[in-house]
């Protein structure tokens, strides 16, 4: 220890999360934002869970600007 | 623990989906709309029938504007929320907003920035029809490596950190991911579907428009999730100078 360092701070060491307690969170919202950023991002494009292109159509501008290929 | 992150995660992209929102509807539309004034006069040039709006310019350009962003950014809250949950304590000793911010920065680059090197993003009018499946796959894959090698390069830094300290372990972390990404980028087949008279200027300001919109998007999540955070994280207050 250097005595530069003066003893009487006290520095917040951050406390991990358990990975365990992360880990079932982690599966839900990951699947769930998986789908969510599928129907903004490629629904009615490569692939088409709802028929025709409503979905596509609606949210056209958002898709193009967020970077997704179209059309 | 978790419920309060994500809730504040969540919160966080709605307010980031807000002010991208007003980015996109006020510098990202014009180019839009620039590019499909340029689809209808080269359809009608061809002597094609005009194709009939199944949802109207207005709706497109407003509702269906928002929801698309408004939903990416709740989406993209929440997955933050949890990137921050397995990250935090475990990048050297950064402090909750320190550590929102190396996620928010890393999270804007390897998710969006370095894909859109490779597959810039395009107005409408720019992409062959036919073509939209090897697009789709190629770009995804292109998010997933790019993620992926991120997620790696910051588990190679930790494992350098004790050897290398902070700075160098972080040096060879980020060259480690330059190399892999651009090797990548090699790899990954070239799209070259830009038609030869699309006005150049509206593509640049689309593409500008574009990862504006992003950096709003992703700094706003970081900011404000790290702010909303701080203060209800459980630290061990120990003294300065001793061991971790």
């Amino acid at each position: 220890m250097s005595v530069a360092s003066s003893a009487s701070v006290a520095v917040p060491i951050p406390v991990r999360i358990p990975l365990r307690e992360v880990l079932p969170w982690a599966v839900f919202i990951g699947v769930l934002a998986m789908v969510l950023l599928y129907f903004v991002g490629a629904e009615q494009g490569a692939t088409s869970l709802i028929s025709g292109h409503y979905v596509h159509e609606f949210v056209h501008d958002g898709r193009h600007l967020l970077g997704f290929p179209c059309h | 623990m978790m419920r309060m992150l994500l809730v504040r995660g969540m919160f966080a992209g709605l307010v980031a989906g807000v002010l991208a929102l007003v980015f996109a509807r006020v510098i990202g539309e014009p180019s839009v709309g620039a590019a499909i004034d340029f689809e209808s006069a080269e359809a009608t040039a061809a002597g094609e029938p005009p194709e009939p709006e199944l949802v109207s310019r207005a709706v497109q350009s407003t509702l269906g504007l928002a929801t698309g962003v408004l939903v990416y950014a709740v989406a993209f809250g929440g997955l933050f929320a949890l990137a921050f949950a397995v990250a935090y304590g475990r990048i050297g000793r950064l402090d909750a907003r320190a550590t929102a911010l190396v996620l928010g920065v890393g999270g804007y680059l390897s998710a969006f920035v370095v894909p859109f090197l490779k597959y810039p993003a395009n107005p409408p009018s720019i992409g062959n029809a036919d073509t939209i499946d090897e697009r789709t796959v190629t770009y995804f894959l292109m998010v997933a490596v790019s993620v992926g090698c991120a997620i790696a390069a910051a588990c190679l830094g930790r494992r350098l950190m004790s050897r290398l300290g902070a700075w160098n372990a972080t040096l060879v972390a980020v060259l480690a991911f330059v190399v892999a990404l651009s090797v990548a980028g090699l790899l990954f087949p070239a799209v070259d579907e830009v038609p030869k008279e699309f006005p150049a200027d509206v593509l640049w300001s689309f593409r500008v428009a574009s990862l504006g919109t992003q950096l709003i998007m992703w700094t706003t999540i970081a900011l404000l999730f790290g702010v909303l955070v701080r203060r209800r994280l459980p630290a061990d207050r120990q003294l300065a100078g001793q061991p971790g």
